[in-house]
């Protein structure tokens, strides 16, 4: 049942047969997780490295838990206070970090592509958790599988993702995870932050968050990152909020129940209101434990395919 | 197609060893109280249901029906061509203090049944496990003995042996087949 790619870039060109495959390995393996002794021996004396170039809580926690829950190795790395400070470039810090010998790097940079570089330098096992502006592929992964607890399938459903398209690896991996497992994806947001053709990746657009809500059966909310305010994207976080803020005044309007996500950190008060964050039809914690089931099942996969290749 | 060399059991001798392996174990267990089965998917799950019915028949006590997926503990999960599917472990009841009896089909190299004590070992601690196997086919690799044999069968190591019921396969037998390499 091994993947049709040895390395997760991300979800452009992942068939609906991997997509569904790592879901239902993710459900399997969620069961362990709620046990007395949430351990499995399958990757004993296999070993991943985490490189993170980048700032990460949820993910590198939920990555390197998902690596001891199935008995791997694991070392981190974090950019800061190694050698990348003493000049180091990339393709000598993972060709060294390689010759310790290690099978599997888990990689974040602030750059889109480093994943896809990295599989030219070295022979390990490449999983992608997130790329610059480009994709977060697990994260997607996650969002799918919650969404697809909830509801059994994916197929005919409608997903908005509101917020920050442009600049969000969510949103990226998101659009063509879901766009290929048959759902139908709305991006909303200020014209500012969509980027202009995006309809060609087989995806909805309005700029009007009231037509969103109508519209949608979950929303993916985005997390509006304040630094973009000071590029003058959008005016103020005020004016953010009242145009695009998800309120209970707001769902209030609609007559049907909005599932609601949030891939986090949340800024509560400006992309989405706390009663929002924490109400019934929220979903948000259930996607972070979500998230260890499916990095888990994405290890899993593609620990077995080396061997596959091989003989 | 596989080549069928015998017939080991047939509907009406599966019927009866089961029978039979149902009541060893209340016979070797003093009863039905304080048991759980534990079958491995897929086919020692089957087993295992149809056993927990008999049990059930000859004591009038249902014991507990777990379902033990052992995938994830396989030591040759990484090492095959085609990675077996991970499925949902799904034993209701606590383990604890239970004299569990494990049930799976056949019992070959022992591999799978060290499998199973250590992913039984991660979900409890039960009193005691006993291993209890509808076929023996010898061949060995680890010091593992069954505690109930429905069949002992000598055979060799091109052969195979291929448990088929009603629930998984639409009929009940057992068959000693030729393995696709050799035919």
């Amino acid at each position: 049942m091994a993947l049709s790619n040895r390395h997760l870039l991300g979800l452009d060109g992942v068939p609906a047969e991997d997509i569904s495959k790592i879901l239902d390995t993710a459900e399997s393996l969620k069961t362990i997780l709620s046990r007395p002794i949430p351990k499995v021996p399958t990757l004993r004396g296999i070993t991943v490295v985490n490189l993170f170039f980048e700032n990460s809580t949820r993910t590198r926690i939920s990555f390197e838990l998902a690596e001891k829950r199935l008995s791997a190795d694991t070392v981190n790395f974090t950019s800061s206070g190694s050698s990348v400070k003493k000049g180091e470039t990339l393709k000598d810090t993972v060709r060294n970090i390689e010759a310790m010998k290690i099978d599997m790097v888990v990689i974040r940079h602030a750059s889109a592509g480093t994943p896809y570089f990295l599989t030219k330098c070295i022979n390990s096992v490449i999983i992608n958790a997130g790329d610059g502006r480009h994709e977060h592929p697990t994260q997607a992964l996650l969002d799918m599988m919650t969404l697809r607890e909830k509801w059994g399938t994916l197929k005919g459903k409608k997903v908005a993702i509101i917020g920050d398209i442009r600049h969000s690896r969510v949103a990226g991996s998101n659009m063509r995870g879901l766009v290929t497992m048959g759902a139908e994806v709305l991006v909303c947001g200020p014209r500012t932050l969509i980027p202009p053709g995006i309809e060609e990746m087989g995806v909805h657009v309005t700029y009007n968050l009231d037509e969103a809500l109508a519209w949608a059966d979950a929303l993916n909310v985005l997390r509006i990152q304040l630094e973009r305010q000071e590029k003058g994207l959008f005016p103020s976080i005020r004016e953010y909020h009242a145009e695009y803020g998800i309120t209970r005044e707001r769902l209030k309007r609609f007559d049907k129940e909005i599932v609601i996500m949030h891939p986090g950190p949340i800024n509560r008060g400006v992309e989405i209101d706390s009663d929002v964050a924490d109400s019934d039809a929220s979903i948000i914690l259930e996607q972070v434990t979500n998230g260890v089931a499916v990095r888990m099942a994405v290890l899993v996969l593609l620990s077995g395919i080396d061997a596959a290749h091989e003989s | 197609m596989l080549k069928i060399k015998a017939t080991i059991i047939d509907q009406a001798g599966l019927e009866r060893t089961l029978t039979r392996l149902a009541h060893e174990i209340i016979e070797r267990n003093g009863g039905a109280v304080g048991i759980a089965l534990i079958g491995v998917r897929t086919r020692g799950a089957t087993l295992a249901e149809r056993l927990v019915k008999k049990i059930e028949t000859i004591e009038n006590h249902k014991v507990p029906l777990g379902i033990l997926d052992i995938t994830l503990y396989r030591d040759d999960f990484r090492k095959r061509l085609k990675q077996p599917c991970v499925q949902v472990t799904d034993i209701p009841f606590q383990l604890d203090e239970k004299n569990v009896v494990l049930v799976d089909d056949v019992l070959y190299t022992g591999r799978t049944s060290r499998a199973a004590l250590d992913a039984l070992m991660d979900l409890g601690r039960p009193a005691s496990i006993q291993l209890a196997v509808l076929i023996d086919r010898g061949h060995r690799e680890l010091p593992i003995h069954p505690d109930y044999v429905g069949k002992s069968v000598t055979t060799s190591l091109g052969e195979e042996i291929q448990v088929r019921l009603m629930e998984n396969d639409g009929e009940d037998c057992v068959l000693l087949v030729q393995s696709p390499e050799e035919a």
